[in-house]
């Protein structure tokens, strides 16, 4: 057994966290600051965090991240790291000539309490800021939320430097689309651009994180939400905040600062939420969804009617962050099966509310801010059907010999994610195939000879 | 990028201008300290600048001391339990995300490393101080898993706010009657990850090593010191060691227990394989228990056959002589012929690696058995004597950013002290050829002309790769994909790309293999779509258009 010390019994734990089912804020910011054209994610702290962010990412994606650091030494822990960053966003501009820099803390520069919009003011009386660049920034402290918490930290922060306010509304729709995959900003694009509607995407790692080999290395891909859009979302009919966790606080910031009303959305995973977000983005901008898209639902819920026989009922424990599980649950209920455990590791009593109402008529259904020990304890004492999470969940599902199902962040065994979106209709299809294949891969292998079917 | 089969002429003194150019006069000066044209012949002692600050924005390889704590010396040790005390992010990276791998003999042995152990400190543990909770997280683990031995890791925030782990540690080892001792490594000590390595042999030798007085039996007791087990590396080496009748009785830390640090005082020689982050606890450990020290390298199959008779030479035994020489005529033999058939392909090919503290040096031996040649290689973090040998040790000023890493001031134990060898044998050892407490360092074994560059950054790398075209490049996981978009095979020598073992006889074959398939893949041919290989005609057509 890889994890032999996992007792059945669950004993209360209040200080001791093992295998957590989140991470610290920082890696969430770099990643979103990934998602704007031309820009360097720069982390200013000890140097540690920011290798590790920058591995964690590379190893889910396969792809170059890139981001610099303020290389902190024990002096500027204890005197501040102004001059650290100075020297920095000098070196920055100097070698690697980014449109923008993205500044994100950790839990060193919090702690010391650097502040860092005066450290960019001086950069920029310093002349360390060339004309028409940009020095952005966001406050990550790592003892607070998760990775969730900064990403959406950094995500506020674009839509509290860059909105320009005009004086016509422009006609364009904000789309925060909090944390996804790039195949899944593609998607959402895609989904806009089919209806018609000019959507400002943000923010967005296609094409910057699913870079094609040519033999040529470009620092800053073609992708990412350029800083003219970004300027433009002041201007827009108003929001649609993808993931509460990650997106509301941007779409609040752009209402409170530009009156650009918003609408929370969960993230468009499965057939209900983006039911959800369709209608949503059909108010919002007048436009109707064609015949193309209804089409691509009716496949998705043809599929389930095909195949609803191996689903139903059948128990789901999953982990990960709030904006994902919550759509995933409520899929998961709307295919029969019935999602028993879900454990996030990122705090916020909004997670258990949205369970509670999705998960009402579950009456055994868990759900909880915890870690990934007491949902692996919950399963040891009665067992799901499917695991559904990151890859840390593999060690659980070998132990247990549960079906695995990869979604979330990070997967760092597996290709796909970034290529094959999971929102919309198309990507709850690819979601449910993936279920289904993972279940009944194991009917395959359990059956006995006499009844191991040709046809299922 | 075309690339061609010649070995493309450059000149460095060029190259390292170019570079030193581009940056502001402060970061140029120090840059060029940092970037050596290496003339081991015509100009020997050459100096490198090591070990210093990184420049802030550069795009560094480098990671900090808890990494180079927790992560490398202490991660890969099964049955202590680490837990990281700070907010979430340096329990959740390092783990597993270092390909220790670990081989309990039972079921029921204790193995913690699948788990991650974390205080996941919050605001208000900022505010009001961490210790509370520091001290019922150990409560707590000790209840759930019952270790011997908890090891407490600190991070960035732990030493600013002053937590004091070392108190929390003692008053936890009382009151649970095991053995709890902390790590100060905190990410912002030192320049690197070498300052961690450095905290962590500290931690080890004052509060483990020793701890064991029952001495284990066998003939030529051995140990194996900056050893990690990645991909298995140290299974091959126990198997080694075994067929050779030398007795393993610890690894620091590849596949390693507790039990084996406190007794690995009881061997009579201590193989130091990577240098830069176990040389202190070898030193430690001859000062105060008399067991002398010599460098090993068991990458490469030369290398290790020289390394082994080495070993055997030492203790003077013709057995033990013949045995290893046994062992090295089976393994060359089945390795010959593949190593002649990769040659054929890999003969002239060029590499550069930038891995590390050791295995930039390490590594080179593998490529030139494949007939290879390396360009160019650095460290991230290895000290001046890594790259020049331990000759330059007393010229070595500490710098003000690791002047507060602990010096351990060691002295003979006064009962366990047991020189292994006189100063007789000693001296008729190394007239045969057995150096003692040395290391010669990466330079003087490598090509005049080479490009030695230490803490290499982004900046640097892309422009090497331009002017050099190598046929493949080494370094780590946040440089793999960078590289491989230039149309460049580039293999992790940190992680194996998920491979190995590539030390010993074995793992040596199964390098060749994996370089001779990366730099024969046909991936790099696909490069090149049809209607971009006849440019002229394109171009033409689009043109008319």
């Amino acid at each position: 057994m890889l994890l032999r010390h996992t007792p059945k019994e669950i004993k209360e734990r209040s200080a001791l966290t093992v295998n957590p089912a989140k991470t610290c804020q920082p890696v969430g910011a770099m990643y979103a600051a990934l998602g704007i054209h031309r820009c360097l994610p720069h982390s200013h702290g000890s140097q540690g965090c920011c290798a590790y962010h920058r591995s964690a990412l590379t190893r889910h994606y396969k792809e170059p991240v890139m981001a610099t650091t303020s290389s902190f030494t024990e002096g500027s822990s204890v005197f501040g790291g102004q001059s650290n960053l100075l020297e920095a966003i000098g070196n920055i501009f100097t070698l690697y000539n980014p449109d923008v820099i993205a500044v994100h803390t950790t839990c060193l520069s919090e702690t010391i309490g650097d502040d860092i919009v005066q450290i960019i003011s001086k950069a920029r009386e310093e002349g360390k800021i060339p004309a028409g660049k940009y020095v952005i920034h966001a406050n990550t402290p790592s003892y607070i939320g998760s990775h969730v918490t900064g990403f959406a930290n950094m995500v506020k922060g674009m839509a509290r430097y860059f909105p320009e306010k005009k004086a016509a509304r422009g006609g364009t729709v904000n789309v925060i689309a909090g944390w996804c995959e790039p195949s899944d900003t593609r998607e959402l694009k895609r989904i806009l651009s089919v209806m018609g509607i000019d959507g400002i995407v943000f923010p967005d790692t296609s094409d910057v994180l699913d870079t094609p080999l040519t033999g040529r290395y470009t620092m800053f891909p073609k992708g990412g939400v350029t800083v003219e859009r970004l300027k433009m979302t002041a201007n827009s009919t108003g929001t649609l905040a993808l993931g509460t966790f990650a997106s509301l606080p941007a779409a609040t910031e752009l209402d409170a600062r530009f009156k650009v009303g918003y609408e929370a959305l969960d993230m468009p995973y499965g057939i209900k939420a983006t039911d959800r977000f369709l209608d949503a983005l059909m108010r919002m901008s007048g436009r109707m969804v064609p015949v193309s898209i209804a089409d691509e639902r009716g496949r998705l819920v043809d599929m389930i009617s095909d195949m609803e026989q191996y689903l139903y009922k059948r128990r789901v424990a999953l982990f990960g962050d709030p904006d994902q599980l919550i759509p995933m649950a409520e899929f998961l209920a709307d295919i029969g099966m019935r999602p028993v455990y879900a454990v996030t590791g990122t705090p916020g009593n909004y997670f258990e509310e949205r369970m509670a109402g999705i998960l009402g008529d579950i009456p055994e259904a868990k759900f909880k801010h915890g870690d990934m020990f007491l949902l692996h304890q919950w399963i040891k004492n009665e067992k799901v059907d499917l695991l559904i999470g990151n890859t840390y969940g593999k060690y659980i599902a070998r132990d247990e010999d549960i079906p695995f199902l990869r979604f979330g962040f990070p997967i760092l065994d597996r290709v796909g994610h970034s290529y094959f979106n999971s929102v919309g209709y198309t990507g709850a299809m690819r979601l449910l195939e993936r279920i289904l294949n993972s279940l009944m891969d194991r009917q395959d292998r359990d059956a006995g000879e006499e009844s191991f079917e040709l046809v299922m | 990028m075309k690339r061609d089969n010649r070995t493309r002429e450059v000149n460095p003194s060029s190259i390292k201008e170019n570079l030193i150019k581009r940056y502001s006069a402060k970061v140029g000066k120090k840059r060029a300290k940092q970037i050596v044209i290496n003339n081991p012949k015509s100009s020997p002692g050459q100096e490198i600048g090591a070990n210093v600050r990184t420049v802030p924005g550069i795009i560094t390889q480098r990671g900090c001391t808890y990494a180079g704590c927790k992560g490398v010396v202490l991660g890969p040790t099964r049955d202590i339990l680490n837990l990281t005390h700070g907010p979430i992010g340096c329990g959740f990276y390092s783990w597993l995300t270092r390909r220790n791998q670990t081989r309990p003999e039972n079921e029921s042995d204790p193995n913690f490393m699948p788990y991650c152990f974390t205080t996941d400190m919050q605001d208000e543990n900022i505010i009001f101080g961490g210790e509370k909770k520091l001290r019922q997280a150990v409560e707590e683990a000790y209840a759930i898993f019952k270790p011997k031995a908890i090891g407490i890791f600190a991070t960035c925030p732990v030493g600013l706010i002053g937590d004091d782990i070392h108190s929390v540690a003692r008053d936890m080892s009382e009151k649970l009657g095991i053995n709890v001792f902390g790590f100060s490594c905190e990410g912002y000590k030192g320049v690197s990850q070498s300052a961690g390595h450095h905290i962590a042999n500290n931690q080890l030798f004052k509060h483990v090593i020793g701890k064991n007085p029952a001495a284990p039996g066998g003939k030529y007791k051995v140990a194996l010191l900056g050893e990690y087990n990645i991909g298995g590396d140290a299974f091959v080496l126990e198997d080694m060691f075994r067929r050779c009748g030398m007795d393993l009785i610890a690894t620091f830390s590849g596949n390693s227990t507790y039990d084996g640090f406190a007794g690995a005082h009881h061997a009579d020689l201590n193989l130091v394989m990577c240098h830069r982050s176990i040389n202190y606890v070898a030193d430690m450990i001859e000062k105060k228990y008399g067991v002398p020290w010599i460098k090993v390298n068991f990458t490469g199959a030369d290398a290790t056959a020289k390394s082994l008779r080495k070993v055997a030479g030492y203790f003077e035994s013709a057995e033990l002589m013949s045995r290893v020489e046994k062992v090295i005529e089976e393994e060359m033999e089945k390795i010959r012929p593949v190593q002649e058939d990769v040659k054929r392909r890999t003969s002239g090919k060029t590499a550069m690696l930038f891995v590390g503290g050791s295995r930039a040096h390490h590594y080179q031996e593998l490529f030139k058995e494949m007939g290879m040649k390396i360009v160019a290689a650095g460290y991230e973090f290895a000290h001046r004597d890594d790259y020049e040998g331990r000759d330059v040790l007393p010229t070595i000023r500490v710098d003000a950013d690791s002047r507060n890493i602990e010096e351990l001031v060691v002295k003979p134990d006064p009962e366990q002290y047991r020189p292994r060898k006189t100063p007789e044998d000693m001296e008729r050892l190394a007239g045969a050829g057995v150096t003692f407490k040395n290391y010669e360092g990466m330079m003087p074994e490598m090509d005049e002309g080479t490009l030695i560059i230490d803490d290499i950054n982004h900046f640097e790398t892309e422009a090497l790769i331009e002017k050099y075209k190598p046929d493949i490049f080494c370094a780590g996981i946040k440089e793999k994909y960078v590289i491989q978009k230039m149309g460049i095979p580039m293999k992790q020598l940190h992680s194996y790309d998920y491979g190995g073992p590539y030390a010993g006889f074995a793992g040596a074959v199964n390098f060749y293999r994996d370089v001779d398939r990366m730099i024969g893949s046909k991936v790099w041919k696909l490069l090149f779509p049809p209607w971009e290989k006849d440019e002229p005609i394109a171009a033409m057509f689009i043109s008319q258009v």
